[in-house]
């Protein structure tokens, strides 16, 4: 009987079975930020526990409110400060050098194929675009893995997605996981796995993909995966050279890792990509989605452009491309925020941020803020935001606001016009 | 191990997620019994009072499916814990979670559809729920009476309850 990528990551990973079902697994990694953190350190210590199970596999970085906002965010940032320097954990990513979790990780070359990784955030499914097992997980999951480097999982099914077709002008990744979460609910993959295939998925760069998996947790996938292939490698390379001859080499011992010809799915489903178009969210929930034609039109407050989602290099190029020349409308406010330092430097070394300045975008610092209503651009009371993040629950961007959830090209011409706007009206500039 | 059973609170509406149970700005907390004023504070659910009495007195939440979508945050089970809720029984979960729930030595009971309705036929008469924690049974009681109805739990998961939660049981196991 053949295997999934899971199952041969739990497999290779597998400490205990304590009970029928019940995997323990050793982790790989355990990333950590300022929010859910500081209370398991609080907790290691009041237990007289305070210890890591190894600094070198533990990444820290304080990224969803950075600069603090007020005393409380300063001290969740001192607790996890001090912490990392108390275990001599070498990567931690204080101010200047932090930028999103799931962005500035995979950037650090941190997550490799055939990994197990666990992060108190929801949003860890992102970095199973590198054929890794990443799962969100609590605090107290959290607080084990920190001190014994375990966690436990039900053994989950796999959903098999094939997405395929040719990916029309004006729609990306983002569209095409908006549609699976609409077609599958925001329950339907819960303990599953989502796996990405098809010609569509291996085409994709190594952030399209990471815009897929970021979003399965929206469908309530414990993760998404996608299977590691040369783009992977290319994407590594600067960190696993030395471990490897050659590419192709890297490129073989990543395939051991891919699901088998005959293994075993709980559902397999294809997605034609052919006819789609731009989707947006109208609703509370991630799943309430329509075409953009059902939707242009609508009037909105705010754009923001960023967040783990869809706020990497790759996405401000496509909002730029869109901008360059051209100013948003009076009626909105724009706010980008790049997802890292690098790719900030990145989009300032290609004229992006200067086009993004030029056609009225404030540019913040690399951080969550606004994503998750904390700072750099909460909602006031029925106020709508067009954004490119990943939820648009109640009140999730501030009390009493609006989400849109969108890729960033409809973000881009919404600015432009104020109401949401359809991408496949305008021609993208050369930037 | 914690006290299952009490009042139940009815929240009558699939999908709630964790940012309706406790709002990302209450996250720069670091003391669980902060959050004790902001359980459900952004809930969407028609004619729902968050100040009202029996929100404060209920020791059970009967709801529906997906209940705790959304963040990793376990916030979500801490502004139950110190609010005396431990125990929840849905429909269906999201997988963190439930996972939370019994990591903190809480209860987060699956019951069919069926069974929801059926509890919900008690809803607005007085409803009571006890646990029997051994044999794996909880009672509803109200003004229409009484049933029993029997739960599964994983192994793992009553082993959790009963160890008071992960963390102990880890550190001694592994
Ligand atoms: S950008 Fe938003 S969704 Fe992503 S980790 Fe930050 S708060 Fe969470």
């Amino acid at each position: 009987m053949g295997m999934t990528l899971t199952e041969k990551i739990f497999s290779a990973h597998l400490r205990d079975e304590p009970f029928p079902g019940t995997k323990v697994l050793g982790l790989d990694v355990v990333l950590c930020h300022e929010i859910t953190t500081p209370i398991a350190i609080n907790d290691l210590v009041k237990r007289g526990k305070d210890r890591v199970f190894d600094p070198a596999k533990i990444k820290a970085v304080i990224d969803h409110v950075t600069p603090a906002k007020d005393s409380q965010t300063a001290e969740q940032g001192k607790i996890l400060r001090n912490w990392a320097r108390r275990h001599n954990i070498k990567d931690f990513f204080d101010i200047g050098r932090n930028g999103i979790c799931h962005a500035l990780f995979p950037e650090k070359g941190f997550i490799r194929p055939g990994y197990t990784v666990i992060m108190g955030d929801s949003h860890t499914c992102t970095h199973g675009a590198f054929g890794a097992f990443a799962a969100g997980v609590g605090t107290t999951d959290l607080e084990v893995g920190i001190l014994k480097g375990v966690c436990a999982f039900r053994d989950p099914a796999t959903i098999r997605i094939n997405i395929i077709g040719k990916v029309p002008d004006g729609v990306y990744a983002k569209d095409i996981i908006l549609k699976i979460i609409k077609t599958l609910t925001v329950k339907g993959a819960t303990d599953s796995v989502m796996e990405f295939h098809g010609d569509v998925v291996r085409n994709m760069t190594m952030e399209s993909r990471m815009t897929l998996c970021n979003m399965a947790i929206e469908a309530g996938g414990t993760t998404g995966i996608c299977m590691p292939d040369e783009v992977t490698v290319d994407y590594l390379w600067e960190y696993v050279s030395s471990d490897f001859r050659d590419r192709d080499e890297a490129f073989q011992q990543y395939r051991t890792w891919w699901s088998d010809e005959n293994c075993t799915y709980s559902t397999v489903r294809n997605v034609d990509v052919t006819a789609l178009e731009p989707q947006v969210t109208y609703g509370y929930k991630p799943d309430e989605v329509k075409n953009i034609s059902e939707i242009a039109g609508l009037p909105v407050d705010q754009i923001y452009i960023g967040s783990c989602t869809n706020g990497r290099l790759e996405d401000l190029r496509i909002a730029a491309a869109y901008l360059k020349g051209k100013t948003i409308s009076p009626a909105v406010r724009g706010i980008v925020s790049p997802a890292t330092p690098r790719v900030f430097q990145d989009a300032n070394r290609e004229g992006i941020i200067q086009i993004f300045m030029d056609s009225g975008f404030c540019v913040t610092n690399p951080t969550c803020g606004a994503c998750l209503g904390m700072s750099t651009g909460v909602l006031a009371p029925d106020e709508v935001c067009a954004s490119t993040t990943n939820r648009n629950f109640p009140g999730r961007m501030g009390k009493g606001g609006m989400v849109h959830l969108m890729s960033p090209a409809v973000a881009a011409v919404t600015a432009l016009e104020g109401k949401i706007a359809d991408p496949r009206n305008y021609k993208r500039k050369e930037i | 191990m914690k006290q299952f059973g009490g009042k139940v609170l009815f929240l009558d509406r699939a999908d709630i997620n964790t940012d309706e149970i406790i709002p990302a700005k209450y996250l720069t907390e670091i003391s669980k019994e902060a959050l004790k004023p902001h359980m459900l504070e952004a809930l969407k659910l028609e004619g729902f009072d968050q100040r009202a009495r029996s929100v404060g007195e209920a020791g059970v939440i009967i709801t529906r499916d997906n209940f705790g979508c959304g963040s990793s945050r376990e916030h979500a089970v801490w502004v139950f814990e110190v609010n005396n809720i431990h125990v929840v029984i849905a429909s269906g979960f999201a997988r963190i979670f439930r996972q939370n729930m019994f990591n903190c030595g809480m209860l987060a009971i699956e019951l069919s559809a069926k069974e929801i309705d059926m509890l919900f036929a008690h809803n607005g008469h007085n409803a009571k729920v006890s646990v029997d924690f051994e044999k794996d049974t909880l009672t509803v009681s109200s003004d229409r009476g009484a049933e029993t109805i029997a739960y599964q739990i994983t192994d793992f998961d009553k082993e959790l309850v009963k160890a008071g939660g992960w963390v102990e049981f880890a550190d001694t196991k592994y």
